[in-house]
Parts: C-alpha cells; structure tokens; sequence
C-alpha cells in the first residue's frame, strides 16, 4: 500500500514535472500539494493497489511494445493496400477468441491490443471469450493462429 | 514538410466531415467525429512546428487529446442510454 | 548528423500523411460502421504514430520531445478503448454487421 503510494507519488512528480516545465518555488509548491491531493484521492478511492498500478507488466511490456508496433506496421500496410484497391477485396467477420490470460488487467492488455492492431476490433468480452470483428480472413487467421494471445500470457508471467 | 503534413491532415478531416453529415447510423457520426478529434490533436501539433511555437500548442494538442476522449465516450454513452446519470446497463450487471 | 534526422523525420511525416490520408479514404469508402472502425484505426494508429514521432525527431533533445512521446502514448491508450466503445455499442446498437459471410 504504502509501496503503491510512493512510486504513484513519484510519477505523478515526474508528470508534473514534464507538462510544467516550470522551476519556481511558487509553481513547484503548488505540484507537490496536488500530487499529494491525487495521492490522497487515490488512497479513499482504494485504487492503490497491484491492478491500479500494473507495475508487474512493466519488464513485460518493454519487449512486447517492439512486437506489437511491428505487427501494427504490417496490418496497417495491408488495411490501406486493401482500401486504396478500387476492387475493396474485404471479407468482414465476427469470430470468437479465448482470452486465457488469469488477471484482469491481462485479459484488457490483449483486448486493447487486439483493437490497437488494424484489421480486427474487439467487440465484446464475456466468459474469458472475445468477439472480434475482422476485416479480412487473413487477419482473422493470423488472430486464431493464438501468437498475440501467447505473448501477453507470458507478458504476464513474469 | 510540416506544411504537406498539415495539409493532407486537413484533407483528411474534411472526408471525416463528409462522413459525419452522410452518416447513416449515429455510430458512423461518432465514429466520424472521433476520427475529427484525432486528427485535430495531430493538427495542432503540426501548427505548432508550422507557426514556430511548438512549445505553446502541444499543451493544447494533450489537453484536446484527453477531452476529446471524454467527449466520445460521452456521447456514446448518451446515445446508448439516453442519461449520463446511469452507471452500470443491465445487461453489464451478471459480469461485474 | 542533422540532415539524417531531418530527412527521417520528413520521412515519417510523408509516411504519417499518406497513412493518414488513407484512413480517410477508408472512412468514405468502406460499406459499414465496423469496417469504417478498421479504416479509422489506421490514422489512429500508424498515421497518428509516424506523424509525432517525425516532429520529436524534428523537436531534438527538449522538453518539447517528452511532451510529444507522452502525446503518443495517450493516443495509443485512448484510441483503442474508444474504437472499442464504439464498436461495442454499434454492435449492441446495429445488431446486423455488413459480413461477407451471412449465417453468423
């Protein structure tokens, strides 16, 4: 709790720190009192805990990030070759995905990547299944074939 | 370059325009007028370098990014329940 | 030294432009809301990246450079959960997505 507390406290200095760019006592009195308000507002809140601060995927998410903007890169050429095509060669369907990720914030991280990568969109989770929107077959396929899927599951291990 | 850059941008906003007022649905406006937001936050980016004051309006670009979310969410909200007061559809209600 | 960056950065923004400009397209062109969401992704994503990281690059070592990365990490975490609203309220809201395939 108090660990939680501490590091959402220095981030929020490091966030303050960045948007003010501002170096008098004046304006750096004034982010210590409202990081400490947030701090406080937190803590009632009782958000201060490991799915609030996800700080387990941290190590995790430095290697998956690189994958991912590299899977992003390859489905988006191939979503703007689709649509520049005056042929419109789409085949759009709805398909059902397991999530077997164990946390919350896991099942989210796949989801949200599932819909950050072109060509698919998550619709809706229920029974750790997701529907997803397709926009090609081939995307369809390369979302079945269960790589995404692996690699969060072992973001989340570690 | 920053000029070419804000030019396609505002190209791109127009067709995202033309999208809003052709709908049909109401999710093809929002999702329209998301897309708008999107490319408004990268615009006032670009005016930033363009004008020589990035400085000044890439607050403004962060402070659009996380309104315009709001707003959209909002939105989609109110066209979905018709109240902004409700927290939870019925339908969320076995899950949580 | 300078020139490479600058030309990466121009580049970037070329790249960030023409993918935006694409998603607009998309938006026009495709036959309904969910694949138009596939259409948006595309600026949301990829345009939305390579545009700001070609004006970081242009931006050099400063304040300005976190400022613009921070930009493109609440893009990349805010787009997603609203394609994702969006989409799942359209399915809610629709019920009858455009598929290529019409038993499901």
């Amino acid at each position: 709790m108090l660990r939680y507390a501490l590091i959402l406290f220095f981030v929020l200095c490091g966030a303050w720190l960045l948007l003010s760019g501002q170096w008098t006592v004046l304006l750096l009195s004034l982010g210590i009192a409202s990081v400490l308000l947030v701090v406080l507002c937190a803590k009632r809140l009782g958000i201060l805990d490991a799915e609030g601060l996800p700080l387990r995927l941290l190590p995790g998410l430095a290697r998956y990030a690189p994958w991912l903007a590299g899977q992003i890169i390859h489905a988006s050429v191939d979503v703007a070759r689709r649509i520049v095509d005056p042929r419109l060669p789409i085949s759009p369907s709805i398909i059902h995905v397991d999530a077997g990720q164990r946390s919350a914030v896991g099942r989210v991280s796949y989801a949200n990547s599932i819909t950050l990568t072109p060509g698919t969109i998550s619709l809706d989770v229920a029974d750790n299944q997701i529907e997803v929107h397709a926009l090609t077959d081939d995307a369809a396929e390369e979302l079945t074939r269960g790589e995404m899927a692996r690699r969060v599951c072992s973001m989340e291990d570690e | 370059m920053f000029t070419l850059t804000g030019i396609a941008l505002l190209v791109t906003m127009v067709l995202a325009l033309i999208r809003a007022i052709k709908g049909p649905t109401v999710y093809d406006r929002i999702l329209a007028s998301n897309a708008l937001g999107t490319k408004t936050v990268l615009m006032i980016a670009v005016l930033g370098f363009i004008v020589g004051e990035p400085d000044l309006y890439i607050d403004i670009a962060l402070m659009y990014a996380l309104i315009g979310f709001i707003g959209t969410v909002a939105v989609l909200k109110v066209s979905e329940f018709g109240d902004l007061g409700q927290a939870q559809s019925p339908r969320d209600g076995d899950k949580s | 030294m300078n020139l490479a960056l600058d030309l990466i950065s121009d580049a970037l923004l070329v790249i960030g432009a023409l993918f935006t400009l694409v998603g607009g397209i998309g938006l026009l062109r495709l036959p309904d809301v969910f694949t138009r969401l596939h259409g948006a992704g595309i600026t949301d994503t990829l345009g939305a990246g390579a545009i700001l990281l070609g004006l970081a690059l242009a931006a050099g070592w400063s304040l300005l450079l976190g400022k613009l990365l921070l930009l493109l990490a609440i893009l990349a975490l805010l787009n997603p959960s609203a394609s994702h609203a969006l989409a799942r309220a359209a399915r809610h809201g629709i019920r009858r997505p455009w598929l290529d395939d019409p038993k499901i």
